[in-house]
């Protein structure tokens, strides 16, 4: 990678989240909280759903990571907090394809806002998993939030059993 | 012969190409090692003039074949100072020697029995016992690390008991570049009857290793890492001991008769090489040993400990810059982590990679020694015989553009 290239990989937006992440921390009420973790670095990310009347009321996040994923989790917040669910879920799916372009697409800038920085992180498979850590949580985290049929009513009770932990080993090839 | 590091890296034709045009500075060596052309050589010699399979052919190809692998194996026993080449096992790699033994070994163990590691083993010296204990009912227990990055031996009396059956520690730790002493664990674990297995992964490479002296029972690594092909480790262990274990891996190679009910085994080493082994690989491997012991272990492991200190001095010259493990050039090899405060090491690595500059960045396959020193993942420079100071100056540089980049 080359210097040009380095700056493209770190965007100053990119850099900006990562020094000042937005809606970091966790809080409470949540329906459903997810915890991924990339064992090739060992990045770990917890994020909580709150659901109300089909809206993501909030998501609340701690980890620890590189720049890549905790800026992923700093523009997740940005992008989904407070959008209907369908709308959340398609800007998520969105960010799949972006990530998963090398590089060669032309993301939707209305759709994406801030996200469209990490076009340049595309282009590094070994960094891809990075920058999908919290978004793979939220889309695990979101799922299980709304079949809890807590955003419904509104209640914001914490399910026994609605926490879960994935490893994102899938394909991405650890070492060890 | 004089060490000339120059000369030695005319031999590595990877050390001449760029990265992203920069001089490549490879410093990665305890992940794998780059190979000469005496190496690659052989590889392509074997595969155009003399391969077949071994130990089933009587012809011309596969007699040629059988005596260099089983030349290799030779080779590899007089490298590290084993009895008879008969206690030379090839395996795929440091982690299959270390489940051969937690397999092979293991299966004699049950509930009250004892296996104890350490804290700064890599994944591939905990898990196999982890498994192993899990089957067996047997208790896993462990050596602390110090805050210095060395084995805390004060607890060695208890830890090591009449029911430890296998200690089974690291020689030369792959992330903080400790070397082990190992005669007080070796005293301690003959006194109370106990096996000692040594996982040699980065010593052998590196140091002069002599399984005599060191009076151990079982030791793995694996030929990758000291300029050998990938595919190919080591199990040595003492010879009555290995004629004891029953098999491993069955299949082809390793049988006397097989009848459809009931199969006898060959003695060691064949006993635990079933099937096709890998013959290039292991041929390969004995022209890498051949190669360090031209050059001689003794100025490998003087180069290393030059380049260390080289390294250390100019590393604590970096801002923010903590190293884990011992920061003095003494019971140490060259093989430095380190955090750089701030900036995670998956960002430390990407950015270094920008100057040419290749480290390994993540948990190294021993997060419990992450853990123990309260960080997820570390950055890691390793050095070997092909390393010079200019490439710790690249290094250098290159973290304080990290810096830069992260400020």
């Amino acid at each position: 990678m080359t210097q040009p290239q380095l700056d493209q990989l770190y965007q100053e937006i990119i850099l900006d989240h990562y020094k000042h992440p937005h809606g970091r921390g966790l809080r409470e009420p949540y329906e459903a909280e997810a915890h991924h973790v990339n064992p090739t670095c060992g990045d770990e990310v917890t994020l909580r759903v709150h659901m109300h009347d089909g809206a993501v009321q909030d998501v609340s996040y701690d980890g620890m990571g590189c720049s890549i994923s905790q800026a992923a989790a700093s523009v997740l917040y940005d992008l989904v907090h407070g959008r209907r669910l369908d709308e959340a879920l398609r800007r998520q799916e969105a960010f799949v394809t972006l990530m998963s372009s090398k590089g060669q697409a032309e993301p939707d800038e209305e759709l994406l806002e801030d996200a469209v920085a990490f076009a340049g992180v595309a282009k590094y498979p070994a960094r891809v998993k990075c920058a999908l850590l919290p978004w793979m949580a939220f889309k695990d985290a979101a799922a299980r939030a709304a079949a809890s049929g807590a955003d419904e009513g509104g209640a914001a009770v914490k399910r026994p059993g609605s926490s879960g932990t994935v490893t994102a080993a899938a394909n991405l090839g650890s070492e060890g | 012969m004089s060490f000339d590091v120059e000369k030695i890296r005319q031999d590595f034709p990877i050390l001449d190409r760029e990265v992203n045009g920069y001089p490549l500075a490879y410093l990665d060596s305890a992940n794998t090692s780059q190979k000469p052309r005496q190496v690659l050589d052989v590889l392509d010699e074997h595969y155009s003039r003399h391969n077949a399979n071994v130990a089933r052919s009587v012809h011309t190809l596969g007699t040629e074949s059988t005596e260099a692998y089983e030349g290799a194996r030779a080779k590899v026993a007089t490298f590290i100072g084993a009895g008879s080449p008969d206690e030379i096992v090839f395996t795929k790699n440091s982690t299959e020697a270390i489940n051969l033994v937690a397999y092979s070994y293991g299966a004699r163990l049950g509930p009250g029995d004892e296996i104890v590691i350490s804290e700064m083993e890599h994944h591939s010296n905990i898990v196999p016992w982890q498994l192993l204990c899990e089957r067996t009912g047997a208790t896993l227990r462990w050596f602390g690390v110090t805050d210095e990055g060395r084995l805390d031996l004060s607890t060695l009396d208890t830890l090591v008991n009449e029911r430890t059956k296998l200690v089974s520690v690291v020689h030369m730790s792959n992330t903080l570049g400790t070397i082990n002493p190992t005669e007080e664990i070796t005293r301690r674990a003959h006194e109370v009857g106990a096996l000692v297995m040594l996982d040699c992964s980065q010593s052998v490479p590196h140091l002069p290793v002599n399984v005599a002296a060191l009076d151990v029972d079982l030791i793995a690594f694996t030929g990758h890492k000291m300029l050998g092909p990938t595919g190919i480790g080591v199990l040595w262990g003492r010879s009555e001991l290995l004629a004891d274990l029953p098999p491993f891996l069955a299949g082809g190679s390793m049988i006397e008769t097989v009848t459809m009910e009931k199969t006898t085994f060959m003695a060691p080493p064949a006993r635990f090489e079933a099937g096709t082994p890998p013959i290039a690989q292991a041929i390969g491997l004995g022209a890498a040993v051949d190669y360090l012991t031209a050059i001689g272990m003794p100025a490998i492991a003087e180069h290393d400990r030059k380049i260390t200190t080289y390294a250390l001095d100019a590393l604590s010259t970096v801002e923010g810059l903590r190293i884990f493990g011992p920061t003095v050039p003494v019971g140490r090899g060259g093989t430095i982590s380190f955090d750089l405060a701030g900036v995670h090491p998956h960002d430390v690595g990407q950015v270094l990679d920008t100057v040419g500059v290749q480290v390994r960045v993540g948990h190294h396959c021993a997060r419990p020694t992450c853990v123990r020193f309260g960080v997820p993942a570390m950055t890691r420079a390793s050095f070997y015989l092909y390393t010079t100071t200019e490439e710790i100056d690249a290094l250098v540089r290159g973290l304080n553009q990290v810096r830069k980049v992260f400020s």
